[in-house]
């Protein structure tokens, strides 16, 4: 029997024009189907701003921590002059400077992250916050959480043999509750948490 | 005949060699990361012993396999000798040589950088020197694929090429091209500073270089799976290839365009901006089309064997098939992992979708359905096939080795859901160890566990895997072992198009697409400025 396709009589057992017929009317189905995944995509990226993080930023590895925005006073939760949030961490080998950042729910935030080492990437709790964190660059990624509460976020690529114990915490409280705090309160009021 | 019969056994069995203590490698992982107790509790081993397993799986297994595979076709299709078959011993001695070269150091603890090399991390320089031995030793093997490609058709000027040997030539020129990336990393960037000549590097180059290999070196690997899928599977099956010409034009599909849809890696990275990551996210839609094709083409191959062995009605083809032939098995069973893997991959491409599981488990899964599920099944079921051919004794027995596919199905499917579950609550992917005591955690304990219970699977059948091989090595010789005959077509091909039976077109395509897709990406980091990072010295860090 498993002999039965291999002789010569076994040619056109179905006519070449079926075989390509239903091989290009497949093709056009998946092309479709590929063809509507891609629009979903492009609709999604479009009307709900869900784009990967686009600015390529440089910074020195080696002098960001004398000068600029990464100094340590200048590292955590900030409201910028026009109200804005801005959340900037330093991730290092193998912590996250601050260890952990209040922000305002349903906010809009701009986190700003840079490393003065090896390459590390951060994500926030089980949201879609994800990002790469590369020595010589900037991330800068915007976030709005909905829901208050403790997000864990881990370094979550392989930065040295202290990698799994690299974490921080960030806390988004009520926005009414943020406003109260004074800058100061921003680090105690987590520390408590 | 029978000195190239000893160069593609030499290869399969270096390879196979190095298969079996990788997977207790990953076993080991799988318990350090679970809550269960652990002999050698020591997270930096377990930094060592992923780049082992890594580097292992990711580059010596599969390179000798393929290397080892692409002789024993270029011979039985082509039925001639092969051509300079001194270079590929020699070829053969680099790539072992090499391999040994890069795990030395690593075994020492003293290049824990993964696979995926991650500068300004800087390991020991024999690792990188030890990886280039390997890919300069592969490019002998791509080099004589195109001597002996090119010499068949010289001689038999109008003839299709065999579908085995065009198929395995595209793999081979697509090894060509996309080690380029990695190579150029590790011989501009990382060996100067390894070696003291230079003390920084430009992250972003470097892994944008890595993301031109890191792709397609997939379809480096799924290429021969693919090859038994049209070429091998349908004689087992007792049937003929639906069509000839599709498979050819999937072929060329993977080589022109699984290279140019690498930065799908870095859409979480800050060196590019979005509308690069997005043109590479609509090229890797594109690279989903020739997988589609073939699981169409399969289908119906199998369709066709199985009414001829006289299966009826909607489904009764299904039952008449021989699911005690590994080959026909195996193709099953790899169809069936390719689904939910295809499936992650899409999720994986989709631009913003990336976003959720980025370097969580999600991807370690995805990529073990592919590779380990997908790619490493049908290889085992070459194995199988070649193994009579190569010894000259029969396989003991077929039985065991239908048995052992299985035990592979299962213990992929049950390690790699869990981790799929996993990435999606928050685990992030390569950590030696997690802290259950944290209820977030622990949470995901029972997945780990389950996790497992999957890899004890897998290292049962990669050891009966080797024990089948083995034992049938041993076994006196066969009277009489049929030789590889590959498929025949439907509508076997009395000439094809010349464009799908060369690959002059098809390289300047591809090597237009790369000049579009990276020529961007790669020259703007000679206009940036500061971003150069100092070296980082794993073993500096050691002495610490």
């Amino acid at each position: 029997m498993a002999e039965l396709l291999n002789n010569e009589g076994a040619s056109g057992l179905i006519p070449e024009e079926t075989v390509e017929r239903t091989e290009r009317r497949w093709l056009f189905a998946m092309a479709t189907v590929l063809g509507l995944m891609l629009a979903v995509v492009v609709f999604t990226g479009v009307t709900q701003m869900m784009n990967p993080l686009s600015d390529v930023e440089t910074i020195n590895p080696a002098t960001l921590h004398l000068q600029g925005e990464f100094v340590e006073s200048n590292l955590g939760t900030a409201v910028e002059t026009d109200g804005s949030i801005t959340l900037r961490f330093l991730a290092e080998q193998y912590t996250f400077v601050p260890q952990c950042a209040v922000v305002p729910a349903g906010t809009l935030i701009r986190f700003r992250l840079t490393s003065p080492d090896v390459t590390h990437g951060f994500f926030v709790g089980t949201t879609n916050t994800n990002a790469m964190v590369v020595p010589g660059y900037v991330t800068n990624v915007m976030a709005r959480f909905e829901h208050p509460g403790t997000y864990t976020m881990p370094c979550d690529e392989f930065c040295g043999f202290g990698h799994h114990a690299m974490a921080a915490s960030v806390v988004v409280v009520p926005k009414e509750q943020f406003t109260k705090l004074r800058p100061e309160e921003r680090i105690t009021t987590c520390g408590a948490q | 005949m029978e000195r190239s019969r000893l160069l593609s056994l030499a290869h399969l069995w270096a390879a196979f060699l190095c298969f079996l203590p990788a997977t207790g490698l990953g076993l080991w992982q799988l318990l350090m990361r679970s809550p269960l107790p652990v002999p050698v509790d020591d997270p930096n081993a377990y930094y060592a012993s992923l780049t082992a397993h890594g580097s292992i799986m990711a580059y010596v297994f599969p390179t000798l396999f393929i290397m080892g595979f692409g002789y024993a076709i270029a011979v039985s299709a082509l039925g001639r000798p092969l051509r300079g078959e001194n270079w590929a011993w020699a070829g053969f001695v680099l790539c072992v040589v090499g391999s040994l070269m890069a795990l030395a150091p690593i075994a020492g603890g003293r290049s824990s950088i993964l696979y995926t090399f991650y500068p300004p991390m800087v390991g020991n320089v024999w690792y990188y020197l030890g990886v280039a031995v390997v890919i300069i030793g592969s490019y002998f093997w791509v080099a004589l694929m195109l001597i002996n490609f090119a010499a068949w058709k010289r001689e038999n000027p109008g003839k299709p090429v065999p579908l085995a040997m065009f198929a395995i030539t595209t793999c081979a020129l697509l090894w060509g091209w996309t080690a380029l990336g990695a190579t150029s990393e590790v011989v501009f960037q990382i060996l100067p500073v390894s070696l003291g000549w230079r003390h920084t590097i430009d992250a972003g180059l470097a892994r944008t270089l890595f993301s031109m290999t890191l792709h397609a070196i997939v379809y480096f690997w799924l290429i021969p799976a693919y090859v038994a899928f049209y070429t091998l599977m349908p004689q087992a099956a007792g049937g003929r290839l639906y069509s000839d010409t599709m498979g050819r034009i999937a072929f060329v599909l993977f080589l022109v365009f699984s290279i140019p849809v690498g930065m799908h890696h870095l859409f979480m990275d800050p060196e590019h901006g979005s509308g690069f990551k997005f043109v590479h996210s609509l090229l890797t839609f594109i690279v989903a089309l020739p997988t589609l094709l073939t699981v169409f083409t399969i289908t119906a191959t199998l369709e066709i064997a199985g009414r001829a062995r006289g299966g009826k009605g909607l489904l009764g083809w299904i039952r008449a098939l021989p699911w005690n032939e590994p080959m026909v098995l195996s193709v099953a069973l790899a169809l069936l992992l390719l689904a939910p893997g295809g499936f992650g991959g899409l999720i994986n491409m989709s631009y913003a979708m990336n976003a959720m599981i980025h370097n969580t488990s999600w991807v370690t899964a995805h990529f073990h359905l592919i590779f380990g599920g997908v790619v490493v099944i049908m290889y085992m079921a070459i194995g199988y096939e070649l193994w009579p051919r190569l010894t000259g004794r029969p396989l003991i027995t077929k039985r065991a080795a239908c048995v052992q596919l299985w035990l592979w199905f299962w213990g992929m499917l049950i390690m790699t859901v869990p981790w799929h579950i996993a990435g999606l609550m928050g685990q992030p992917r390569r950590y030696a160890i997690f802290d259950y005591t944290d209820p977030g955690v622990a949470k995901m304990a029972w997945l780990d566990i389950l996790s497992v219970v999957g890899g004890v699977i897998l290292v049962c059948s990669a050891a009966l895997f080797f024990y089948v091989l083995a034992r049938s090595s041993l076994a006196s010789a066969a009277e009489s072992i049929s030789p590889i005959r590959y498929a025949l077509a439907v509508n076997p091909p009395a000439r094809v198009h010349p464009l799908l039976n060369g690959f002059m077109f098809w390289n300047v395509l591809l090597l237009a697409l790369v000049l579009i897709t990276y020529g961007y990406p790669v020259g703007q980091f000679f206009f940036l400025h500061n971003q150069d990072a100092p070296e980082h010295s794993l073993t500096r860090e050691m002495k610490r």
